[in-house]
């Protein structure tokens, strides 16, 4: 990590705690920096932020750096640290809303948490249209998105021959619901198309 | 015992096994799972990472279908199980939200259900009667029982089993007479949720357990979740060609061994399906 002017970043973003604290509904500002998140975290090896670092981060405001952060989208949510935070923190729930956060003010992931992103709307982009999720669908446009077009090929055929791949999509007689929802959803918080 | 049963999206396709499996260990204990009509996606593993009100509207739309079904619901998918219960912990606990989604939705659920994921619904069936059903104990075996992230973390949503030394699957592997092993990596995440978007990262991840396993004495893993199988069985392939590995560890769904315990016969559980090769613990079990 580069070096960081802290009462710089305090004074410029100092409502950024309160926000997430609101919008996560977690007691970001009880956290000591005992680090068990981070000791625990089965991700922390592909991380540019540690988990701990990232809820220092928050209290120290340093928004514009952790909305561009791999972490927020590298993070499993897998709740291990959640669950072992002594303060009750719930960690994971923290990356989620800061993840949401970033595709809400337009800040552009990069490298693999590009192909986090890319891999969520490519699933819900399923979802949207069908109801359900279609695999197939979804991993086309994926590898399209991502340029990476070969991604999963050499596991295609095996699946298909085991009958684990359906070529055609499931749709629901709800389709038009589940589409419903998605527009609700955008038409009071957006963050979804 | 009667259930809305929730399939998920992978009950027909890579998770196929879990869902053939399931229906006949259910028939055995007289469970009755009756399938939500007309279920839809619960918006796992991506609708958390782009919008807190998708995340609950989607899987709230089959809650409140169940709702009108009147029976709790029930599911094997682990991040299906995670999505229902979460979106049912929110709904019954704060009125705005439950009206907000119900808005979103267009259909009303009052927030009357208990979410069970089918360990929990299968776990706290009588022993007694499990055991009635064995005819053909799996002595010879030593299973690790993997449960992962979703099915018991974090706790103040799932609750039922412990979340860093659960136990509910290594009690129903024991009366269906095998081993359950001590090992450590009973609640480590695979990864499976990075699969697709990051494969190297996640072989590491399985990596982790797949050699937790092994060094157990373990003959296989046994897990409650479409996604943690197709990552261990699938991506096995993916450890060896990527990290030098040489795992050739079976990975089965609890309903599968249970399942041969009571007799039912390996092509009606799906065993013929997996990617690594099964026929080691098959022959171990007669």
């Amino acid at each position: 990590m580069e070096s960081i002017n802290i009462n710089q970043s305090i004074a410029k973003n100092a409502h950024f705690i309160e926000e997430i604290g609101i919008e996560s509904g977690q007691p970001v500002q009880k956290c000591y920096q005992c680090g068990k998140c981070t000791a625990g975290c089965p991700v922390a090896f592909a991380m540019d932020y540690t988990p701990n670092q990232v809820i220092r981060m928050v209290q120290l405001g340093m928004k514009d750096e952790l909305l561009k952060s791999d972490t927020i989208w590298i993070c499993a949510s897998c709740s291990t640290c959640s669950t072992r935070c002594p303060c009750k923190v719930e960690i994971a729930h923290v990356m989620e809303t800061l993840r949401i956060m970033a595709g809400r003010s337009g800040t552009a992931p990069a490298g693999k948490a590009k192909y986090v992103e890319i891999m969520y709307n490519a699933l819900l982009s399923t979802v949207e249209k069908y109801g359900r999720t279609y695999e197939i669908g979804l991993v086309m446009q994926n590898n399209l998105k991502s340029g990476k077009l070969f991604n999963g090929a050499d596991m295609g055929l095996p699946m298909f021959q085991k009958g684990k791949l359906k070529l055609s999509p499931s749709k629901v007689k709800g389709a038009a619901e589940i589409a419903r929802i998605f527009s609700e959803v955008q038409k009071m918080e957006g963050g979804v198309k | 015992m009667r259930y809305a049963y929730y399939p998920g999206c992978s009950y027909h396709g890579t998770g196929k096994e879990y869902e053939s499996s399931t229906h006949a260990v259910a028939k055995k204990l007289g469970m009755e799972l009756v399938e939500i009509p007309d279920w839809s996606c619960c918006g796992a593993t991506a609708a958390h990472g782009k919008s807190h009100l998708l995340n609950v509207a989607l899987p709230a739309r089959n809650l409140a279908i169940a709702e009108g079904m009147g029976m709790d619901v029930t599911t094997g998918c682990a991040a299906c199980y995670q999505q229902l219960a979460h979106a049912n912990k929110r709904m019954t606990e704060n009125q705005e939200i439950r009206e907000k989604v119900n808005k979103v939705t267009g259909k009303e659920y009052k927030g009357t259900l208990k979410v069970k994921s089918l360990v929990e619904a299968i776990g706290t069936i009588d022993p007694e009667l499990i055991k009635s059903k064995v005819i053909k104990p799996l002595s010879e075996l030593k299973v690790a029982a993997y449960y992962g992230c979703l099915l018991v973390r974090p706790p103040e949503i799932t609750g039922f089993d412990d979340p860093e030394n659960p136990m509910f699957m290594d009690n129903m592997m024991k009366l269906a007479g095998a081993q359950a092993l001590d090992w450590a990596h009973k609640t480590e995440c695979c990864g499976a949720s990075l699969g697709v978007s990051n494969l190297g990262i996640a072989v590491k991840m399985i990596n982790r357990i797949l050699k937790a396993a092994v060094e157990s004495g373990a003959d296989c893993v046994v897990v409650a979740c479409p996604f943690c199988h197709l990552n261990l069985d699938w991506h096995q392939k993916s450890v060896n060609k990527q990290l030098g590995t040489t795992y050739e560890l079976p990975v089965f769904y609890f309903t599968e061994l249970l399942g041969l315990a009571m007799g039912i016969s390996p092509d009606e559980l799906g065993l013929k399906t997996h990617f690594t090769d099964t026929q080691k613990v098959l022959s171990l079990v007669g």
